[in-house]
Formats: C-alpha cells, sequence, structure tokens
C-alpha cells in the first residue's frame, strides 16, 4: 500500500538533493550551514521512525542549532532575466498545462485513490497526490523541456535557500503545541478565560468566546488546538448548557473566528511567514498585516452570528 | 492552578518581538513551559522530537520545489505576467477577486490542496497581480510589496473560509469528535452548513477591500 512511508522517501530524496548541492554552491558563503541543515532534515525523513523520541529531539537541537546560532546562507545563482523571457516566448502558454499537472493531479487523484483503498491509504491521499502530482511533473518536464537533469533540482535548491529556516517553523510550531498540550497550558488559559466573563451576559460570554477562539489561536498559531480549550471553558458550559444555543452553530462559527486569528498572528508559519518568506518580501510579517484588515471585521462578524444565529 | 506553564507564551511573545530567530524562540518556549510543568530536560527533548517526528508531513510540501523552480527557469512567471497583460479587463482587484472567489470554490469541495502558496501564489497569482497592477503605472517598492502580501493573503482567506464548507475536512471532524465526547451528536453536514454565512461576509469584506485598493492604485495612476 502507498501511503505515508513512500512520500517520506521521496521528500528524503529531495532534502539531499538541496543538501548535496548547497555543499557545492560556492555562491553561498555559509553553504555547509545549508548542507547540514538540509541533511538533518533528510535525516528525519529516511530515518525518523528509528531515531527513537530522543534521538529526534536532538535532531530537532541540532536544526535550531545550525539556523539559530550562525544562520543559514543563501547561494546565488538562477537565470537571468533575458534568458527567462526569450524561454517564455518559446515555449508560450503550454507552460501553464506543466503548472497545472500537480494541481489536476491532487484533484484526480482525491477522486480516484477513494476507489482504491487498497492500494492507496486513504488517510493520506493529499498527500499521495502531491507526490504523484510532483513525479509526473518532472518527467512531463523532463520530456517536454529537456533541461540537464540537475537543473530541477538545483532550481530547487534556489527556492528552498530563499525560504530557509522558515521551512521548518510549521512543524517546529505543531511540536511546540504538543508539549504545551502536555503540560496542560490549555487547560490554565481555559481556567483565566472563563473568570473574565461578567456572570448574567450572554454578550459578554458570546464575546469572550470568540475573542477567546482568535486570541488563543494567535497565540498557539492554530485554531485546532484552540478550539478544545474555549468549547471546554466557555461553550459548552456558559453558551450550550447555560444559555441554550444552538452546538452546530457555536462550534462552527466558533472554530471559524479561531481562523480569523490564524491570518493575524506569525506563530501561523505555513500560512503567513512562509509565504513571505516564498514571494522574497522584505517584511517578514508583510502578510500578516495584509490580512488583518479582513480578519477583524470578519472576527466582529463572527462573534455577531453566533448572538444572533445560535439563541432561540 | 500552575500558571508558570504559561511562561512559554511569554518567551513566544517576546521573542517574536525581540526579532530573535523563531526556531530558537520555539525550542526556549518549549523549555520553559516544560520545565514550569516539572518535566526533566529528557522528557521536554523526547516530547518535542516525537511530535517533530509525527508532524514530518508538514514539511512534504517542500518536494514541489524542483518543478517550481524548472518552471519558473522556462519562463512561467514572464507568461503569466505577460497572460494577464493581455487581457482587458484583468484589474488587480478584479484578478485577486476571481481567485479569491476560485479558492474558496475548490476548497468547499474538499479540494484544498490544488493551490497554495508554493503550488500557486508564487508561481502564477503573485506574478499575475502586479502585471494587473503594471497596468495602472509603475509600482513603488511599498506598493510592490502590498500586491505580493495581498495575493498571499487573498489565498488563505479563500481556502480558510471555503474549507470548513465541505464536511469531511479537518477542523469539522475535530469538533464532532469533541462534541460527541460530550454527549452531543452533531452529524458534519450540520456544521459545514453554518461555515457558509461566514463564507460570504469573508468575500464580501476582503472583496471590498480588493476593490478599494485596486481604486487607489487606479486614481495614482491616472493622476501621473
Amino acid at each position: 500500500m502507498i501511503g505515508l512511508a513512500q512520500v517520506y522517501v521521496l521528500a528524503g530524496l529531495t532534502f539531499t538533493a538541496f543538501a548535496l548541492l548547497s555543499a557545492r554552491d560556492a555562491s553561498n558563503p555559509r553553504r555547509f550551514a545549508n548542507t547540514g541543515f538540509w541533511g538533518l532534515l533528510a535525516v528525519s525523513m529516511f530515518a525518523g521512525d528509528r531515531l527513537g523520541d530522543f534521538g529526534n529531539g536532538l535532531l530537532v537541537l541540532a536544526l535550531v542549532a545550525i539556523a539559530g546560532l550562525r544562520g543559514l546562507g543563501k547561494g546565488t545563482g538562477g537565470s537571468a532575466a533575458e534568458e527567462r523571457a526569450a524561454n517564455a516566448e518559446r515555449h508560450g502558454n503550454r507552460l501553464f498545462l506543466l503548472a497545472l499537472v500537480i494541481p489536476a493531479t491532487a484533484l484526480a487523484g482525491t477522486f480516484l485513490f477513494k476507489q482504491f483503498p487498497a492500494a492507496v491509504d486513504a488517510k493520506q491521499v493529499t498527500l499521495v497526490s502531491l507526490a504523484l502530482g510532483v513525479v509526473l511533473a518532472l518527467v512531463a518536464g523532463a520530456i517536454w523541456l529537456r533541461p540537464a537533469p540537475s537543473v530541477p533540482l538545483q532550481e530547487g535548491r534556489r527556492l528552498m535557500d530563499a525560504v530557509g529556516w522558515a521551512g521548518i517553523l510549521p512543524q517546529m510550531l505543531a511540536s511546540l503545541g504538543a508539549v504545551f498540550a502536555l503540560a496542560g497550558v490549555g487547560d490554565v488559559v481555559g481556567a483565566l478565560m472563563a473568570d473574565v466573563i461578567p456572570a448574567g451576559s450572554l454578550l459578554g460570554a458570546v464575546i469572550a468566546y470568540g475573542l477567546g477562539m482568535a486570541l488563543f489561536t494567535m497565540v498557539m498559531g492554530n485554531a485546532f488546538a484552540a478550539f478544545p480549550v474555549m468549547a471546554a471553558a466557555i461553550g459548552l458550559p456558559l453558551l450550550i448548557h447555560q444559555y441554550q444555543g444552538d452546538p452546530a452553530i457555536v462550534s462552527a462559527i466558533g472554530m471559524l473566528a479561531g481562523f480569523c486569528g490564524t491570518l493575524m498572528t506569525p506563530m501561523a508559519a505555513n500560512f503567513n511567514i512562509v509565504p513571505a518568506a516564498l514571494l522574497e518580501l522584505d517584511d517578514r510579517n508583510a502578510v500578516v498585516k495584509a490580512q488583518i484588515g479582513t480578519a477583524l471585521p470578519l472576527l466582529i462578524v463572527n462573534i455577531a452570528l453566533i448572538y444572533w444565529l445560535a439563541f432561540p | 492552578m500552575n500558571y508558570w506553564v504559561l511562561s512559554g507564551i511569554v518567551v513566544m511573545v517576546a521573542g517574536f518581538v525581540l526579532r530573535f530567530n523563531p526556531l530558537l524562540v520555539v525550542v526556549s518556549a518549549a523549555l520553559a513551559t516544560g520545565l514550569a510543568a516539572g518535566l526533566d530536560l529528557v522528557a521536554i527533548v523526547s516530547a518535542f522530537g516525537k511530535a517533530f517526528n509525527d508532524t514530518r508531513y508538514v514539511s512534504v510540501v517542500w518536494i514541489v520545489l524542483p518543478v517550481i523552480g524548472l518552471l519558473e527557469r522556462h519562463g512561467l512567471q514572464e507568461r503569466a505576467r505577460a497572460l494577464v497583460g493581455g487581457l482587458k479587463g484583468a484589474t488587480y482587484g478584479r484578478l485577486l477577486t476571481g481567485y479569491l472567489l476560485l479558492r474558496q470554490a475548490t476548497a468547499a469541495l474538499g479540494l484544498t490542496s490544488v493551490a497554495g502558496h508554493a503550488q500557486t501564489v508564487r508561481p502564477l497569482v503573485a506574478p499575475m497581480a502586479e502585471a494587473a497592477a503594471e497596468d495602472t503605472g509603475p509600482l513603488s517598492d511599498a506598493e510592490r510589496e502590498q500586491v505580493k502580501a495581498m495575493s498571499a493573503a487573498t489565498d488563505n482567506v479563500g481556502l480558510f473560509f471555503g474549507e470548513d464548507i465541505f464536511i469531511a475536512i479537518g477542523s469539522i471532524l475535530l469538533m464532532k469528535g469533541f462534541m460527541e465526547q460530550q454527549g452531543i451528536i452533531l452529524a458534519p453536514f450540520d456544521l459545514s452548513v453554518w461555515a457558509i454565512p461566514t463564507a460570504i461576509f469573508a468575500f464580501l469584506i476582503h472583496g471590498f477591500r480588493l476593490w478599494r485598493q485596486d481604486r487607489k492604485l487606479r486614481q495614482r495612476g491616472g493622476a501621473a
């Protein structure tokens, strides 16, 4: 059965290639830091399940030491603007077809693989489709564009350099969430929130619930972590049991209030920090700043919707 | 109640404000909260390592970079710009509003991974938005940053406020599972239906902001 194991091997191979190409990248002043960083990530992909929990922890500490203390470097390279423009002229709009291979495979895989539960792990359809799309696009690109074999990996390495340490920040934050959960951070925050609600005020409770979802999501970077805490502290005891709110509405719109928080925090790194790196923006928080103008009014709307829709 | 476990949150906020390397900040926060909760160092490192290993799928997305890099080298971004430049009515605001609608609609059908920052925003959406904005006149560096940041923001807004309309998405299953443990049985459909009002407001609010930015660019372009 094809599942995560095969996807991790592909990822391991990709990071190995980034590590090796970094080592040979004379334009990068800290090329061996990059080699160590992406090399360790490759080890994690290939052998993470055999390292044990403490071994994986040490691997993380080594990653952080490389990126946090000395920092990663950036190689130059890449193609000249004139060359790209000439290429664009030559290949025309067919380039879009190639660009659509990954989304199209994701689309087809989502529907098709569900029909073959024996062949593909049903829980991992998305990642398997993504990996398959990458392989298909690379094969099609190799046949049509005829690049030197190292070109896709070299270009990938260049983009990876642009992303840098931000590339593993989402995974690091998810892991921090696990430590927070182990230490009971959610229970403490929930208890604190429950204390600040004025007694007997439905509107006060709804505001505390919606704001709490957004704020705790901003701290944790993830509405999934905030929902069980806020639902247990305010949603269930007050909104649903005491004030007879509709549990489906309280849950669904409460979660979306949390999503407004996701838009406003650097902690949601994969949505907010990674794209800033990927688009090579000067301000690391530019995407967060661009989103606040949508997130704040929408948070107010969500709180109002719960207040109007959920209660009899 | 052991309030000291919140020390990790304080470390996170302070670390981000003081602009230390975020990876260092995250590990420091884990240490602070773990020690406050009475865990020993080995237990904290192990817990972090186990979670890191369990969440490797988060970093798998980078396997798309060789494909994107190959396409960029062959002029994909230039082609995307040219395509938009050739379309008459494709203004910055209309383009991103169209993408917002597309992203919300596909996410609502459960197709959350057909688009994304690496797959579509960097190679296609951001260069197209830039080209459309340049139609109104040359962009300053700040305006260019704003246009790119807004392209990424539009992807996020479309994804977040579309995906919960799909019944089999993670957050719906989480809510259903949580409520079930509390003795409340919810059908995924009831949850997903209540995501629709917010989805409509998200489209209106974000679309309105795009329209205003577009108008601002246009007025400035007309005056120059």
